[in-house]
């Protein structure tokens, strides 16, 4: 870095006064709007109107949310939680830990258990008028299907001995990889993708809230990509703004348009393009080609297409992902063939997870689909 | 006196010579002052480290380049102390998580927790109050890693960081993909090599052909003999001159020994498949693997070397890439490496024999 721009720099903070705010515009979108209370949740209203009953009644059952990511679950206990209990009870009413936290049997056994049993504290008096402060804690055992059969087991009877003083939230994407006596004892709220009229009207008012500019189709385009994961789209929405906002100011050279933090974006509009490549979008010229290869059943081909896609580095599940939409919504193909392309979709995917060379495995799925068409 | 390919290294964005379109998204990126966690992807030798280093430089200033290597220690849920590696500067960490296999989890829920626990102080400018983690061979990190990745991510993101470079995203989790922003890197075309390689020729006074042609196209030859991994031609370009006095057409490539073994394998196994060439391939394997070749790279090869013979028709190879794909999944979920190589080149025998 040379001096010159060493100087342009800006000089160093003032005051803390300024952190918070600063903070906040650094925070990623995705923690910056999470919702705050029930009511700001998108789309799950079945699980919200159940939750909201636990408000009024403070009568709370153990619960089980589960679902695809980015649709809200760890959203909607976080607001629960606050929404009883208000900020400054929530720290000690409510345990938090996800797979990040070392969760093997012993901590189920000691941290889980030792929190479970403890006495609820009183709620000062201001806390009281304001919250419904419920006499028991939270338990919140995020990403729960990652943890191991053991020490779900050893939670079996932790949640029914201190059931008076504590309730457990589980939240997991596969209900199946819970224990079947952990499910037994939870109420089960399922959170479905979002449907896409619902996530749009979140994703146009946090677009507006952080004033972006973008085309016509691109908030709908980011939705399509993102296929129902709320998450995934404000942080498409995130990046794509972030990318757009300084390129133009690149051009001149100067700095300066840190001054507001995350507001430095009235330069270009986002377009559907550029959200295409954030999200690692295979382009349908590609796609095109792929299926052309296949079409012309000479080896040589696909195996310089598969060279060549290998060299661009696309990765293969993606291509995979997207060459299933094309493929079984092409309405030219017989139902057959369509199953036996699914066959080989499947078989390779399940190859590539094992940690598989994605040249090879490609090449044997641009085999196979050239002896289906 | 250092390889050229670390002579040569670009220091900073502007300096890479090819992705001008990346080189800039990452630089606005790091002007902004803010910054999303990155995943970054590419075959190898593409130039993804290169620009992320360069992208620190242009984050931090020249203070990344003082770096320095700790070795910490952890302990592992059994008590057992396990040791690892970190590359640090005073603004970024660079961890290879992958090399403890299994135990990876630990370094990412301890080290990761710690450093985002606590905020950087940086009186000078005052810019960048993060800390950024390179997490390299991210492809390899175990489910359970990945997990315990994301949460990381959201809860201590105004302390960190995260870079993860990875060779493919096939083996990233959906909610750590969902968190970054994606940057392919692909490699470099032959153009772009050539440029690249006559630079360094004429810094280095290396004496290639006059013959603005023949130039090009010898160099271009080293460029796909190489596959068009930038770091392999550059190190096989070094080779070259280092062997010869001056460059020219006649001059014979560089060919890895390697390479050659497996080349000569592939076609024995096509020539004579019978149970004697398989018990001599045996030693020819087991040679390879004792010099550490990858087992993985070893299939790979050998498949490519299969589908390239003339010999082998078309209704073989569909054949052979179908066994290539299901050894290389046996590869990958077993761990004795000669089965699955002896395997496949059994299958491919029996193959060729019954297509006859």
């Amino acid at each position: 870095m040379s001096m010159a721009s060493f100087f342009n720099q800006r000089a160093p903070k003032k005051a803390s006064s300024k952190d918070d705010g600063d903070r906040k515009a650094r925070m990623p979108w995705v923690e910056k709007y999470r919702p705050k209370n029930l009511d700001d949740v998108s789309s799950q209203s079945h699980a919200v109107t159940v939750l909201k009953k636990s408000l009024h009644t403070s009568n709370l059952p153990h619960m089980l949310f589960y679902g695809p990511p980015g649709t809200g679950k760890t959203s909607t206990i976080l607001a629960l939680a606050k929404q009883l209990y208000g900020p400054e009870l929530y720290k000690t009413r409510v345990l938090e830990l996800n797979a990040s936290d070392e969760r093997g049997i012993s901590i189920v056994r000691e941290k889980v258990k030792n929190f479970a049993r403890l006495t609820v504290s009183n709620p000062s008096k201001e806390d009281l008028a304001k919250y419904p402060c419920p006499p028991y804690k939270i338990i919140i055992l995020d990403e729960a299907d990652s943890m191991t059969n053991d020490a779900q087991s050893a939670l079996r009877r932790t949640m029914e001995t201190y059931s008076g003083v504590t309730r457990f939230c589980l939240i997991c994407n596969y209900i199946t990889r819970i224990i079947d006596p952990l499910a037994s004892r939870c109420s089960k709220f399922r959170f479905k993708p979002l449907d896409n009229t619902d996530a749009l009207t979140r994703l146009t008012y946090v677009a507006n809230e952080e004033k972006v500019q973008y085309e016509d189709g691109v908030l709908e385009k980011i939705l399509d990509i993102s296929h129902g994961d709320l998450r995934k789209a404000i942080t498409f929405l995130q990046s794509a703004t972030k990318l757009h906002g300084v390129a133009e100011v690149d051009a001149d050279g100067d700095i300066s348009i840190d001054e507001q933090g995350g507001n430095n974006h009235e330069s270009s509009k986002i377009t559907v393009t550029s959200v295409q490549e954030i999200a690692g979008i295979v382009s349908d010229s590609t796609l095109d080609e792929i299926v052309t290869a296949a079409r012309t059943h000479d080896f040589q081909v696909m195996f310089k297409l598969s060279k060549k896609l290998a060299a661009e580095g696309w990765s293969a599940t993606q291509m995979l992902d997207q060459l299933h939409d094309k493929l079984i919504l092409d309405d030219s193909l017989t139902g057959t063939q369509k199953i036996h392309i699914s066959f080989a979709l499947n078989e390779t995917d399940d190859k590539l997870s094992n940690g598989t060379d994605e040249q090879i495995q490609f090449l044997n799925f641009l085999s196979k689909l050239s002896q289906v068409l | 006196m250092s390889l050229w390919v670390d002579k040569y290294r670009p220091k900073s964005l502007d300096s890479i010579d090819y992705h001008f379109n990346i080189s800039k998204r990452l630089k606005s990126l790091a002007s902004s002052g803010d910054f999303p966690h990155l995943l970054v992807y590419g075959p190898s030798g593409a130039g993804k480290k290169t620009r992320i280093l360069a992208t620190l430089q242009e984050l931090y200033g020249p203070g990344v380049n003082r770096m320095k290597i700790d070795v910490r220690t952890f302990k592992t849920p059994s008590n057992r102390k396990i040791e690892f590696n970190i590359v640090s500067s005073p603004y970024h960490i660079e961890i290879t998580p992958s090399d403890l296999g299994n135990n990876d989890r630990i370094i990412i829920q301890d080290l990761l927790k710690e450093i985002g626990q606590t905020e950087q102080i940086d009186f000078q400018t005052g810019k960048h109050r993060f800390k950024i983690v390179i997490i390299n061979e991210a492809d390899s990190l175990s489910r359970d890693a990945q997990a315990a990745l994301r949460r990381t991510m959201e809860k201590y993101s105004t302390n960190i960081r995260l870079i993860l470079i990875s060779n493919s995203t096939s083996n990233i989790i959906p909610p750590i993909k969902s968190r970054t922003l994606l940057i392919r890197v692909p490699l470099p075309t032959v153009n772009e090599i050539v440029g690249v390689l006559s630079k360094i020729a004429e810094k280095e006074d290396i004496r290639l052909p006059s013959n603005e042609d023949e130039k090009s196209s010898i160099l271009a030859k080293i460029a796909e003999h190489s596959d068009r991994n930038l770091r392999k031609t550059i190190l096989s370009f070094e080779a070259l001159a280092m062997t010869n006095d001056s460059i020219s057409s006649a001059c014979k490539l560089v060919e890895l020994d390697w390479e050659k073994v497996i080349a000569d394998l592939s076609k024995q196994v096509v020539k004579d498949r019978s149970v004697k060439n398989l018990s001599q391939s045996r030693s020819v394997l087991y040679e390879l693997l004792s010099h550490c070749i990858p087992a993985k790279i070893i299939l790979k090869e050998l498949t490519f070397n299969l589908l390239c013979d003339p010999r082998v028709t078309d209704p073989m190879k569909y054949d052979i890439v179908d066994a290539s794909s299901l050894f290389d999944e046996r590869l990958s979920l077993g761990s004795k490496d000669i089965f699955h190589l002896e395997g496949f080149l059994a299958r491919s025998m029996v193959i060729m024999e019954s297509k006859k």
